[in-house]
Parts: C-alpha cells; structure tokens; sequence
C-alpha cells in the first residue's frame, strides 16, 4: 500500500477523535509490537493491534476501521501492561469500537436474533453484559 | 454496657460485605454457596448486600463513558452506608468495582459528577478485597493451613489467575504482573500440589464467547493445553467468565481438537470446601461441566 504522507493527514481529525475517547497519546507508539506479540487474541486478527493504531495515526480510517482487530480485543490488558510507551491500548481498541457503535445509524456488531438454539440458555449472564456493552450500539 | 459489650465484639468480629454479581446467583450457583459454607467454617461471615445490582462487567475503557460507571458506582455508595469492608468473588467483578472505587479516590471530577447524579456523597473510603486477599491478609495462610481437616494432598492442580485479578496491576495492586503466587500459596496451603504453567494469566476469551465464540474456544484450548502439558490434573479458576470458557466449552474444544483430554475446572472455594472437610454433595458439583468426582474418588477425597 503506497501512502502519501502530509502534514494533514498525520494530524487527523480520525486520530484526535481515537485520542479523545480512549485518553491516550498516540504519538507515542514507537511500533515495537509488543502488543501484538502478547496478545491471546492475535492470531485471529487480521492485522496487529499496533498496525491499527499506525493506520490510525495515518488518517486511514476506512483501513483502521474496517479490520477485526478491534471487534476480537478481549480488553484483557496484556498489551496495556506490557506497553513500553505507557499506552492503554486497550482503551484505544475500545475507542476504535466506540467511533463505530457511536455513528448516528445503529451499527451493531453482533445480532442477537442469529445466535444459535440454546445460545442464550448456555452462556451465563456475565458474557452477555459484556459483550453487549462492547458489541452493541 | 451490655449494649456496649455487643458493639464492641461486632467491631471485632471479622465480616465483610459481599457482593455476589449476577453470575453467582445463577450459573455459578457452586460459587457463591461454597463461599458462605467456608467463610462460616473460617470464622467470617459474608453479609450480602441488601440492595445490589449487575456491576456492568466490564470496567469502560473510554473514558468519556460515565453512564457505564453508574452501576458500580451505586453499589459501593449504598455498600458504604452498611459498612467498610466490601470483598466479591467473581474476578470481573472485582476488578470493576475495585477500579471504580480507584477512580473515586483519583478523579475528583468525575466523583462528584457521580455522586450528584445518584445523589449520593461517596468518597471512595471503602476497602474492597478480592476472597483470596481475605484468605491471605486477614487470616493468612499459615493459619488457613491448621484448620485444613482434609489435605488435597497429591492433588496436582492449575491456578488459573486470568486477566481481571491482575490487571492493570497498579489499580488492582492484587500480586506480581508476571509472576503472581498468591493463588499458588493459597493450593499449597490446602495441601494440594499447585502446577505453575506459562499460560496462568492469559485471557480465557472473556466476552468473545458471545462475540467471537470460535476465538474464545482455541484461547481456551491453548491455556488448558498448557495446564496438561506441565502436569495439572484439574483446574483452578476465580471466576464465572473463564469458568464458562474453560470447563463449559470443553465439549467444544473436544469436537476442534481430537488429542485434547477433558480435565475438570474448579471454584477455588470448591477445593477449599472439600479442605475445611465440607459434605461434597453440598459442593455444587452438578453445575461444573466436567464431571470431577471421578478425581476426586480417584485422590480419596470424596
């Protein structure tokens, strides 16, 4: 992928609303991918949570938002301990989520109505609070 | 002075406000019962709270999200009116309530905010302890280990930290970010032989088993598999989440991955029970996927 890099898009309107919602400094990210090695989730992923936040940092919007990435973060915290900058990057998967969940049409990641027979008699009810609150609008 | 007499053994006497969460009143029945019986047989009591709702559970990671810290909020200003001390079971649990009550102690402005809405003056003044942390500051584990009455002894299981006991360690301030033992201190203590392996603080797949349940499956494999591999024969867990993902799941992880052997998942309050010398049939084994009294029989324990 070819990116023209300008003073624009690497202070993004994008960047700022990530940085707003999930408190956190961007810029700091030095792509080490720590977070990515640590990450229990990763290999389900189709890219790194430290590429998300390049792509992020980039302006690419379209690109950072329309990756699993942030859908399969478990908020775990592993990257977040690990981070040698000191950034949550938990909080910045969250944001990436928020950004989608928060648009003025309804954009729910999951459907509640396609989960299969026994679905919701099986998995208890801590499951289901969480992740309605991270998958739904 | 009867009166004072009867106020002052009630300061001495050791109880703690306990609150249950959703999941302990339901799925995770065997949780919560075998908590009571052992803190009876310990010489506490949990007094559950009078009115409680679901903590939410999960603690909002964006920080403008103040609606979603109401819940906890709401617990501990109403547990504060009842009392000091606050402990909870469920590892989600505790780790929400316990940051929600950080946050009430390090953000000014969003405790008053808080507390206006609710109307409530909450000044995060409460000590929230997860049921392990009693074990090990207020009572200790040497003297947990006298009143075993049935050692586990050769029993080779797994201590199973996860992710919400730990992290993030300077908020939770629960053991060692890498290298925690507490869990493992506390099996030796009942006399069980603890397995240490590199997956104990891995996430289970948390609430992925409803948004992505295939991904939550192969984490699961991967840390019982680790388990297996070091020599664990059962596993230990604090939480209703990872207790679904990991025992419940098994059948599933069973049908992907043909090698992997079923090993049973316990409370560690089940495995405490059976230490304080509980009947095993009021342990709540009916509710564990796994079936484990086939180990149990097999250690002379049941």
């Amino acid at each position: 992928m070819k990116i023209e890099l300008t003073r624009q898009k690497v202070h993004n309107e994008f960047a700022k609303k990530v940085e707003l919602i999930s408190g956190q400094n961007l810029f700091a990210c030095y792509q080490c991918g720590n977070c990515t090695a640590g990450c229990p989730v990763a290999f389900a992923m189709q890219v790194g949570p430290h590429e998300v936040i390049r792509y992020t940092l980039l302006g690419l919007e379209e690109e950072a938002l329309g990756v699993n990435t942030f859908w399969l973060c478990a908020s775990c915290l592993q990257c977040t301990s690990r981070c040698p900058k000191g950034i949550d990057i938990a909080r910045v998967m969250d944001a990436l989520r928020m950004v989608v969940l928060r648009k003025k049409e309804r954009n729910d990641h999951i459907q509640i109505p396609e989960f299969p027979e026994g679905f919701l008699e099986k998995v208890p009810q801590i499951a289901f609070v969480s992740g309605f609150r991270k998958f739904l609008s | 002075m009867l009166c004072f007499l009867r106020f002052a053994s009630y300061e001495d006497s050791m109880d703690y406000l306990y609150f249950p969460g959703c999941t302990l009143y339901t799925k995770a029945k065997n949780f919560d019962q075998t908590a009571r019986d052992c803190s009876l047989r310990l010489g506490f009591e949990l007094k559950e709270l009078k009115n409680w709702t679901c903590c939410g559970a999960t603690f909002p990671l964006a920080t403008d999200n103040v609606m979603a810290l109401l819940p906890p909020s709401r617990i501990l200003a109403t547990a504060r009116e009842e009392g000091t001390a606050l402990t909870t079971l469920c590892a989600i649990c505790f780790n929400v309530i316990k940051r929600t009550n950080r946050l009430f102690q390090e953000d000014g402005e969003k405790r008053d905010k808080i507390n206006n809405f609710l109307e409530k003056s909450y000044q995060g003044d409460l000590r929230i302890l997860h049921y392990l942390e009693i074990l090990k500051q207020d009572i200790g584990f040497s003297q947990l280990k006298e009143k075993v009455i049935k050692p586990l002894a050769g029993f080779k299981a797994a201590a199973y930290y996860g992710c919400m006991l730990l992290r993030p360690f300077d908020e939770m301030g629960f053991d060692d970010k890498e290298k925690p033992t507490l869990f493992e201190d506390f099996l030796e203590a009942l006399g069980a032989q603890p397995t240490v392996f590199p997956y104990r603080i891995e996430c289970c797949g948390s609430f992925q088993s409803v948004g992505s349940p295939d991904v939550a499956t192969e984490c699961a494999y991967k840390i019982l598999g680790s388990a297996v591999k070091n020599g664990a024969e059962a596993m230990v867990s604090t939480c209703p989440m990872c207790t679904f993902n990991m025992d419940h799941k098994q059948s599933d992880i069973k049908q992907k991955h043909l090698d992997f052997k079923p090993i049973p998942v316990f409370y560690f309050t089940q495995l405490l029970g059976i230490a304080m010398g509980l009947d095993y049939r009021t342990l709540g084994f009916e509710q564990n996927a796994v079936d484990p009294l086939p180990l149990l029989k097999e250690k002379g324990l049941v």
